[in-house]
């Protein structure tokens, strides 16, 4: 084929797709730094007083604190059950798998609307009440299945000899998960829960059921974002969290191909 | 057996998990579904008077209904977006095409509220889209009907999945073997028609997916249309979202939510049929 000078047609289409992915985002951070409190072009002038006030915001900080927390949590308990369903269904080909991996996986599947309003009604009858603490546990449920493929795609690079190497020299079937499978695994297993977090940090339909007074930050931005004042200042969260999921998701992303890569080379 | 146990312990308490708060639930509100009430005598006795109800009411169809229509704009036009770029990437953008494809990915790393709300800044009546027209002298007022309608809601969750459907389409491309092109280009097989029967047929599992990928999650939507629907817009999962948080009508509430979970386990069971057929077409 022969090279050609001008652009081609694929490739405008590709750039005027990522401008179009990319303009709502922009605009964002462009009004998270405008003085006023509309976005209306043209812009007020430069100002950095939405970011300074983020900080003396203690309902916002106490927000980011439950998000914080129930994201540490949910993910580490998702990492958890998904490195123990997917040892279990990579390494193990015995009856029950196939149920097993139906049900984990369901939930992929489920609009979370749903997911919501039952754990609401079963929290309500048994009596748990609703706190950030309730929507932790449902976004276990939902993270279970991302943490459960990534682990099994890295245990599917390497053969189960390892282990059984380790057994032939004295170790028990759960002292060579521990040293042998787990540190082979350790690059997935955080990137799972990398993942995990920032997809419970993120969440609002669940959350919106179950938290009760105790707001994330999801609840609590989109409660903000019915006050048109306050919205500069919701924005320029944004934008930060924005950065800080960026690096976060990149880097879980490097450390999901980094752990591959020796798999494929042996 | 000691393999057996080993199984056991490992699948056991992710097992007890699923079963304590996904299972359970749902057969909790099942049960829910029959209930006359949310509290006092009403909670204690059973009654179909919900399932007649949500049968007779014609108002829930049309939001059933509408909601099937509005998912399905979107996962069309997502794929039908979404294909061609999965196509370049593969196809022409040579060894950075993994990096482009992540670009396209990054915007969805942002708060979804925010991508969702960034779209009121364009649309809005004091928005980017309004404002620009006023400016260009295009309109002489401000265009209400950008925002709060069925259009906005649309544009909106088309914006929000279209990445998520390329992805899988990029996958399927991806393992498609390029020397099968080579061999219908040598033995003289206009590109065109190579592309209809080898690597059209060949991604059909990576379309299906992206669709269903797009299709699930925007039927139970009721974010989207709060935001920049309007009454208009107004989805099937606001209807359940007001059962349960307005009107309290819970058991209500459950009869609708598992009216539209048969319908998703529907269409995932439909998905695997044609998935396996997608397969063997493939191969």
């Amino acid at each position: 084929m022969p090279k050609r000078k001008w652009p081609s047609f694929g490739s405008i289409y590709f750039l005027a797709v990522s401008a179009l992915l990319y303009l709502p985002i922009l605009l964002l951070i462009i009004f998270s730094f405008n003085n006023a409190t509309t976005l209306v072009f043209p812009l007020k002038g430069f100002t950095l007083k939405w970011y300074g006030q983020l900080f003396e915001n203690r309902e916002l900080l106490e927000a980011v604190g439950n998000s914080l927390m129930i994201g540490l949590g949910s993910s580490l308990a998702a990492t958890l059950f998904g490195t123990m369903g997917a040892i279990a269904i990579v390494r193990f080909k015995l009856p029950g798998r196939g149920v097993f991996l139906a049900v984990a996986a369901l939930p992929l599947v489920i609009p979370y609307v749903i997911l919501g309003v039952s754990l609401l009604i079963l929290f309500n009858e048994v009596g748990i009440p609703l706190s950030a603490f309730a929507a932790g546990l449902a976004h276990v449920i939902i993270s279970i299945p991302y943490a459960m493929l990534i682990v099994a795609s890295r245990l599917v690079g390497f053969p189960d000899n390892l282990e059984e190497a380790a057994m032939d020299l004295g170790a028990s079937y759960w002292g060579a998960l521990l040293r042998v499978t787990i540190p082979i695994c350790s690059p997935a297993l955080l990137a799972a829960f990398l993942l995990c977090f920032t997809m419970s940090f993120d969440e609002y339909a669940i959350a919106s059921f179950l938290v009760g007074t105790d707001a994330t930050l999801p609840v609590y931005l989109y409660s903000q974002l019915r006050f048109p004042t306050r919205l500069p200042m919701v924005v320029a969260l944004a934008a930060i969290l924005m950065t800080v999921t960026m690096v976060v998701m990149l880097f879980s992303e490097w450390l999901r191909r980094a752990g591959q890569t020796p798999a494929r080379k042996a | 057996m000691e393999k057996r146990s080993r199984f056991a312990s490992l699948i056991g308490p992710p097992s007890l998990y699923l079963f304590l708060i996904f299972l359970l639930p749902m057969a909790v509100m099942f049960v829910y579904s029959f209930r006359a009430g949310i509290s006092g005598p009403a909670h204690d006795t059973f009654t179909l008077a919900n399932y007649k109800s949500f049968l007779a009411n014609s108002n829930f169809h049309r939001l059933l209904w509408r909601s099937a229509i509005i998912a399905f704009t979107i996962s069309v036009i997502s794929t039908i977006l979404a294909y061609p770029l999965a196509y370049y990437l593969v196809f022409r953008a040579g060894p950075n095409r993994v990096t482009l494809m992540t670009l396209l990915i990054i915007p969805t790393w942002t708060s979804y509220l925010l991508r969702i709300f960034s779209w009121k800044l364009i649309l809005g009546s004091s928005g980017l889209l309004n404002s620009l027209l006023l400016a260009l002298g295009l309109i002489k007022h401000v265009s209400p009907i950008l925002i709060y309608s069925r259009g906005a809601v649309i544009v909106t969750l088309i914006y929000v999945w279209m990445p998520f459907v390329a992805l899988p389409i990029f996958a399927a491309l991806e393992r498609i073997d390029k020397s099968l092109l080579e061999a219908a280009a040598d033995l003289g097989c206009p590109a065109w028609k190579a592309f209809l029967r080898i690597t059209l047929p060949l991604s059909m599992p990576g379309i299906l997916a992206g669709f269903f990928f797009a299709l699930i999650p925007t039927l139970g939507e009721f974010v989207t249309p709060l935001l920049v629907g309007g009454a208009s817009g107004a989805m099937y999962g606001n209807l359940i979202q007001d059962q349960f948080m307005r009107a309290l009508n819970w058991p209500m509430g459950s009869v609708m939510s598992l009216a539209m979970l048969a319908a998703v386990l529907l269409l995932v069971f439909i998905l695997t049929r044609l998935g396996s057929i997608a397969d063997l077409a493939g191969f």
